[in-house]
């Protein structure tokens, strides 16, 4: 039977539709004028942001938030490589995105044609797949090479999957077929547990006289917050989570034992070393989390879980590996695993958190960074959908802003993206328009993508940018401060722009606070905006460090807490 | 422990996918010693077999790395199987009417092929397992190789299944 031929574009929305689209981050250009065209009578809303890095970071928030897989576009050459860092993020934490990008014309490819750029070959690296649209076995199947693009992107380990359409390919003419991508050789969604690795990681944990539980972002991508709740109630197993599974576990919850790591909470760091098993369930053994792996949990047997099997025994040899899907796996272990009493273990870890609580000073002229963030979860009730950019900020929100669901926790974790806070938000907030979005900022990170400020006027977003502005590059300073002799180079960020005139200039509402008796007044005024984004510059304390630390490739040993905090500080 | 491994990598015969897999194999800082691409039994696979020195976890962590390329078809790793490996070579050695004799001999005893006699020079060609044409080059120190070519390691599992 003859097919029905449709342009390319057309058939490119068509299955966007299929698909449940409702929004596409895009910027165009000459490559991409025959889509334009397309979207010009489509239902799909087409939001311009002002740089396409911003595009990619918001396709990147509106997945992150809403578990569906975020759509972004640009144009051929500069348009792909600006895409090529908000990729790079998604890739690295494993998000769904298909991009979209246009090419020169199909004879052109290959020639150093106008606004040319081999972007198939420049994100291999930070793709999960991608296409170059050109030859007659993809043209005759465009449809469904689309549908598949969008099944590689959210199944199995999700991630980025682009398309580089030349512009011949969707301005011409392709047949629009019916789904039919049942068959992808090689490529399995997710294998199922093995019943007896079931049973032997039961026997294990029964055994177990110090077990913890450390969950990641797979257990996000796997919807197994519920499951995993489930299941530490039922063992009475503590939970720890990586900055990537914040919020999977409520952590107001009485086993909840915070994030190791780097510049996770002392406790959480001593749970891990003192356990004598780790549960670890979609999560991958960061360095951040492990600093020098032939000291981290020395003690400890490892079950660990994930969909990807390349993550088993990649960093950390496991005794037993499960490549499954999280949700899968954690129900199966409900299910075989009895409770037992561990008490000694239990008090233990409750000194843990007694003795290592979170603390920091704030008797600095300037009001602590770490303040901000505390009456901000006052303030919001702890309910908001956080964003951040990436360094101290982003340390402090992960500490001071707890969370009790998923997906409400947008943050770039892998990569570690500066400037990807205030897009992610945007698209956080396209993704939930009726829920609160703040993006947790630097001054150094906010300026990366600034611009996008238009893009949440234009649309009357009514996220929140809270600035921790103690005009340093604070991360990086803090290195300087504490492992290079103070020598603070390439950091000051005097010179700062006026925010608040910055705000103005772009539409938004522009907040100042330099005050700490004046912060939750600041806060509250800002939450009264409901129709376009509000910044607000906090002056913090200038030199103020992220605390606990355990510096780059070492162990809990070298951890190091508070200095000045005594145990009556406000945290 | 590190040593020579072999796998081998079934593709769907698709443009670029050979720089997707060795591209793999360099970001992850694999090593590839040989690496040899061709058709196959089946139309639209293409067979690629990676010699690489590596302990065996890395080996692992290699295969089930380029098993994730959504190009990849299969991988398999030749370790702990009985297989017949082969290389081919080309030499092309400097001898003399007086050391062409010798050379034959030699040629003989390796089971090689003259292929080629010019002015002053012949072109050996050998075929074996790569321990093979090594000690065949080494015995070669005594002449002056002009050029040599090696196409790099192809490895089949031995018996009547298809791996």
């Amino acid at each position: 039977m003859a097919h029905e031929m449709i342009p390319g574009a057309q058939a490119l929305l068509r299955v966007f539709e299929e698909e449940n689209v409702d929004v596409l981050f895009g910027y165009p250009g000459g490559s991409v004028i025959p889509i334009y065209d397309a979207l010009y009578d489509s239902t799909i809303k087409s939001v311009l942001p002002r740089h396409e890095q911003g595009a990619a970071h918001a396709a990147d928030g509106y997945a992150r938030a809403t578990g569906k897989v975020g759509v972004v576009m640009a144009t051929s050459g500069p348009g792909a490589c600006n895409l090529v860092t908000g990729l790079a993020t998604a890739y690295l934490d494993s998000v769904p995105i298909v991009a979209i990008t246009g090419q020169v014309k199909t004879n052109l490819v290959g020639t150093d044609s106008f606004q040319e750029a081999d972007v198939t070959g420049i994100t291999i690296p930070v793709t999960k797949h991608n296409y170059l649209v050109k030859e007659p076995y993809q043209i005759e199947r465009f449809a469904d090479l689309v549908r598949e693009a969008f099944y590689l992107a959210r199944t199995g380990r999700p991630g980025p999957v682009l398309i580089d359409l030349p512009f011949d390919v969707s301005a011409g003419c392709v047949p629009w077929t019916e789904r039919n991508i049942e068959a992808l050789d090689g490529y399995e969604e997710a294998a199922v547990p093995d019943e007896a690795d079931i049973d032997r990681a039961a026997d294990m944990i029964e055994a177990a006289e110090r077990p913890v539980m450390m969950i990641g972002g797979g257990v996000v991508t796997a919807g197994a917050h519920s499951e995993i709740i489930e299941f530490a109630n039922k063992c009475n197993i503590a939970v720890v989570h990586t900055l990537m599974a914040k919020g999977c576990f409520p952590e107001s919850h009485e086993l909840s034992m915070g994030m190791p790591g780097m510049h996770g909470m002392a406790y959480a760091s001593y749970a891990i070393q003192h356990s004598d098993l780790l549960i670890v369930i979609g999560a991958r053994f960061d360095d951040r989390i492990t600093g020098d792996l032939s000291r981290f949990a020395p003690d400890a047997k490892v079950i660990h879980i994930d969909i990807d099997p390349a993550e088993i025994d990649k960093v950390r040899t496991a005794n037993i590996g499960i490549a499954a899907d999280a949700r899968t796996a954690t129900r199966a272990l409900i299910q075989a695993v009895s409770a037992r009493d561990r008490g000694a273990w239990e008090d233990t870890l409750l000194k843990f958190k007694r003795d290592h609580e979170l603390a920091y000073t704030d008797d600095d002229e300037l009001m602590a960074p770490q303040l901000v963030v505390q009456k901000l979860h006052e303030v919001t009730g702890g309910n908001a959908i956080v964003t951040t950019e990436v360094g101290q900020n982003q340390m402090w929100a992960a500490q001071y802003y707890p969370l009790e669901e998923p997906r409400k926790w947008c943050t770039s974790g892998g990569l570690g993206t500066m400037g990807y806070g205030h897009p992610a938000a945007i698209g956080a907030q396209f993704g939930r328009p009726d829920e609160l979005v703040v993006d947790i900022a630097g001054d150094g990170s906010i300026q990366m993508n600034m611009q996008e400020l238009t893009t949440g006027t234009i649309h009357e977003l009514p996220y929140k940018i809270i600035i921790l502005n103690n005009s340093f590059l604070g991360m990086v300073r803090q290195w300087q401060d504490m492992f290079f002799d103070k020598r603070y180079s390439g950091v000051d960020l005097t010179g700062n722009p006026d925010f608040v005139k910055l705000a103005e200039a772009h539409g938004a509402v522009g907040l100042r606070c330099g005050d700490r008796d004046r912060i939750v007044e600041t806060l509250e005024q800002a939450m009264e905006v409901d129709d376009r984004p509000v910044m607000v510059d906090f002056a913090v304390s200038k030199e103020e460090n992220v605390f606990p630390m355990i510096p780059a490739g070492q162990s809990f040993e070298n951890l190091m807490e508070c200095p000045m905090a005594e145990k009556s500080s406000s945290a | 422990m590190e040593m020579p491994r072999t796998i081998s990598v079934l593709v769907k015969n698709r443009p670029r996918v050979l720089a997707r897999v060795a591209g793999l194999f360099a970001r992850r800082g694999f090593n590839i010693d040989s690496l040899a691409v061709s058709t196959t039994e089946s139309e639209g696979i293409s067979r690629m077999t990676v010699a690489t020195t590596a302990d065996a976890p890395t080996l692992s962590q290699i295969a089930k790395q380029v098993s994730k390329l959504h190009d990849v078809v299969d991988v398999i790793d030749h370790t702990d199987l009985k297989v017949v490996e082969r290389e081919l070579c080309l030499i092309k050695v400097i001898v003399d009417r007086g050391q062409r004799g010798e050379l034959i001999s030699l040629c003989d005893v390796f089971r090689g092929d003259i292929v080629d006699i010019g002015n002053g020079s012949v072109m050996v060609q050998l075929v074996g397992d790569t321990d093979k044409i090594d000690a065949f080059v080494e015995l070669l120190a005594d002449y002056e190789i002009v050029e040599m070519v090696r196409s790099g390691k192809i490895v089949l599992d031995r018996g009547a299944q298809k791996e």
